[in-house]
C-alpha cells in the first residue's frame, strides 16, 4: 500500500512538475494515436457509409469481416504488422518497423474496423424515409445518401470515440512493430508496462493517471455526443 | 410553367403481389386530385411511382411542360415533390428543415431565409424555428412536411395521407392549409386519403382506385351524386370495409 501511495505522490509531482520524458511520452502518444485515428476515420467512413448505403455482392461477408476485425487481439495484429514490416517482408524495404509509423498503421489496423463497423450500424439504424425525403426534395441520390451520413453523425461521431479509446489504451501490437525505443517510439502504455517490470512505479503510476484521465475524458465526450444525439 | 402529368398503363407488383394494374390517368394543372381507396388499393404506390421515387414494372409515367415532354431528369424532380403520411423530418432544427430543399437548388442565403420564415408564417410554425424537427407534436411535424415542400413552390405536389395519423384539430390545419394553396397558387395537388368526407371538402376531381385498378375519375360532385361504377356507390356506402 506504501508503495502505491508513494507513487501517487510522486505521479502528482511529475505531472505538476512538468517533467520533461513524461510530456514527451504523453505528446508522442497522443501523436501517434492522433494520426492513427485520422486514417482509420478516413479509410473507415467512406468503407462503412459505403456499406450501409449500397447492397452489392459480398456485403455480408464485408460486414461479418469487420465484427470480426472488431475484436480481433492487438498481439496478434502486431506479429503480422511485425512479418509484413520486417526487413525480409513484402513492405520492408520501407525501413518502417521500430519507428512511429510503423505504430499508426498497427494502430490504424485495429481503429479502422471499428470506424466501418460503427458507421455502418449508425447508417443503417436510420430510417429510409430520411432518404427518401430528400429524393423527394430534390437530392441527388449522392446528396440523399450525404443526408443519410448526417443524419448518422452522432453514432459515426461515437465511433470515432470508441475508435480513439482503443488506440490510446493499445499496448501488445505497438510494443511489437514499435520496439518501446526510448525517446522515439515509447509511448504511455509501454512505458508503463517496461517501467511496472522495472519496479519504477512513479513513472508507471503518472502515465497510468494520465491514460485513466484520457480515457475519463473520451467517456465524458462519447456521453455527451449519445445525450445529443437522444432527441427529447 | 406548365408542367402537367399523365400515368399510362402502369402496373406494378412486390413479390409477385400485382399492386397496381394498368393505372392511366391525366392530371390537369392547377387542380386538387384526391384518390381515395381502401387500404392496399395501391394509393401510396400510385403515388410514389408518379412521383419519380419508384419505377413502374410497365407503363409510362409522362410528365409535359407545354408541349415539351420532360424526361426523369433532376431538373424535372425539383419541380414536384412529395409529403409522406409520418416521418421522414432531418433531425435538425425545423428552420434548417425547410430550408433543405432550397439549399439543394442554390438559393441566395437571404431568399432562403426569407421564403422559410413566410412559409413557416403560413404553417403557424415561425415560432418553432430554431426548436428541434424531432421534438414537434405529430400535428406540427405533419405541418412542417408541408411546409418543406411548400418552400419549394414545386409544379406537382403529392401528399400521402398528410392527415391520417393526426387528431381532428390538427387535420383542419393542414386541410385549411391546402386550401390555401387553391386560392394563392397554380399548383397542382395530387393527394392520396381514405377519408370521404375530406375529399369532398379539398377535391376538384376524386379517383377511386380499388384492387390497383383505377375504378372511376370524376368531378368530385358527379363522383359523389352519381357514380358510374358499382364499387364505387358502395365504397361511398361504406360497403367496402377499409
Amino acid at each position: 500500500m506504501e508503495i502505491i501511495f508513494a507513487g501517487l505522490q510522486q505521479a502528482i509531482y511529475l505531472i505538476l512538475a512538468f517533467d520533461r520524458e513524461l510530456y514527451s511520452i504523453i505528446f508522442l502518444s497522443l501523436k501517434v494515436s492522433g494520426s492513427a485515428l485520422l486514417l482509420a476515420a478516413l479509410i473507415g467512413l467512406p468503407i462503412g457509409s459505403l456499406i450501409g448505403l449500397k447492397r452489392f455482392f459480398g456485403r455480408d461477408f464485408i460486414i461479418s469481416l469487420l465484427n470480426t476485425f472488431m475484436g480481433l487481439p492487438p498481439v496478434v495484429v502486431g506479429l503480422v504488422f511485425y512479418l509484413i514490416l520486417s526487413r525480409s517482408g513484402p513492405l520492408g524495404f520501407m525501413g518502417l518497423l521500430y519507428t512511429p509509423w510503423a505504430m499508426v498503421i498497427v494502430q490504424t489496423a485495429l481503429a479502422m474496423p471499428i470506424v466501418a463497423a460503427l458507421s455502418h450500424s449508425s447508417i443503417i439504424g436510420v430510417d429510409d424515409i430520411v432518404r427518401k425525403s430528400a429524393i423527394t426534395l430534390g437530392a441527388t441520390p449522392a446528396q440523399a445518401a450525404l443526408k443519410v451520413i448526417m443524419e448518422a453523425r452522432y453514432g459515426i461521431m461515437a465511433a470515432i470515440i470508441a475508435a480513439f479509446g482503443r488506440v490510446t489504451a493499445e499496448v501488445g501490437a505497438i510494443l511489437i512493430v514499435g520496439g518501446n525505443i526510448a525517446g522515439y517510439t515509447r509511448v504511455m502504455t509501454t512505458t508503463i508496462a517496461l517501467e511496472t517490470d522495472k519496479g519504477n512505479f512513479e513513472l508507471a503510476i503518472s502515465l497510468g493517471i494520465i491514460l485513466i484521465s484520457i480515457a475519463l475524458c473520451i467517456n465524458i465526450l462519447f456521453h455527451f455526443v449519445q445525450k445529443r444525439g437522444i432527441v427529447k | 410553367m406548365d408542367l402537367r402529368l399523365s400515368l399510362s398503363h402502369i402496373t406494378k407488383s412486390y413479390n409477385s403481389k400485382v399492386v397496381l394494374n394498368n393505372c392511366s390517368i391525366a392530371f390537369e394543372r392547377g387542380r386538387i386530385y384526391c384518390i381515395i381507396g381502401p387500404n392496399g388499393s395501391g394509393k401510396s404506390t400510385l403515388l410514389r411511382i408518379s412521383a419519380l421515387l419508384e419505377q413502374a414494372d410497365k407503363g409510362e409515367v409522362i410528365f409535359h411542360d407545354g408541349d415539351r415532354r420532360l424526361y426523369g431528369s433532376i431538373e424535372l424532380r425539383r419541380r414536384i415533390t412529395l409529403v409522406f403520411p409520418k416521418g421522414g423530418l432531418f433531425n435538425t432544427t425545423v428552420f434548417n428543415n425547410s430550408a433543405y430543399g432550397l439549399s439543394l437548388r442554390k438559393i441566395d442565403r437571404k431568399d432562403i431565409k426569407k421564403k422559410v420564415e413566410a412559409v413557416l408564417k403560413g404553417v403557424g410554425l415561425f415560432d418553432k424555428m430554431n426548436q428541434n424537427a424531432l421534438t414537434l407534436s405529430s400535428g406540427e411535424a405533419q405541418r412542417l412536411a408541408l411546409a418543406r415542400a411548400l418552400a419549394l413552390e414545386p409544379d406537382i405536389l403529392f401528399l400521402d395521407e398528410p392527415t391520417a395519423s393526426l387528431d381532428p384539430g390538427s387535420g383542419i390545419i393542414i386541410e385549411n392549409i391546402i386550401n390555401n394553396l387553391r386560392k394563392k397558387r397554380h399548383m397542382t395537388i395530387i393527394m392520396a386519403t381514405h377519408n370521404l368526407f375530406q375529399v369532398q371538402r379539398l377535391a376538384d376531381e376524386a379517383i377511386f382506385l380499388y384492387n390497383g385498378e383505377v375504378v372511376e375519375t370524376a368531378n368530385v360532385k358527379d363522383f359523389f351524386k352519381n357514380p358510374k361504377d358499382e364499387r364505387t356507390l358502395q365504397f361511398i356506402n361504406g360497403e367496402i370495409i377499409y
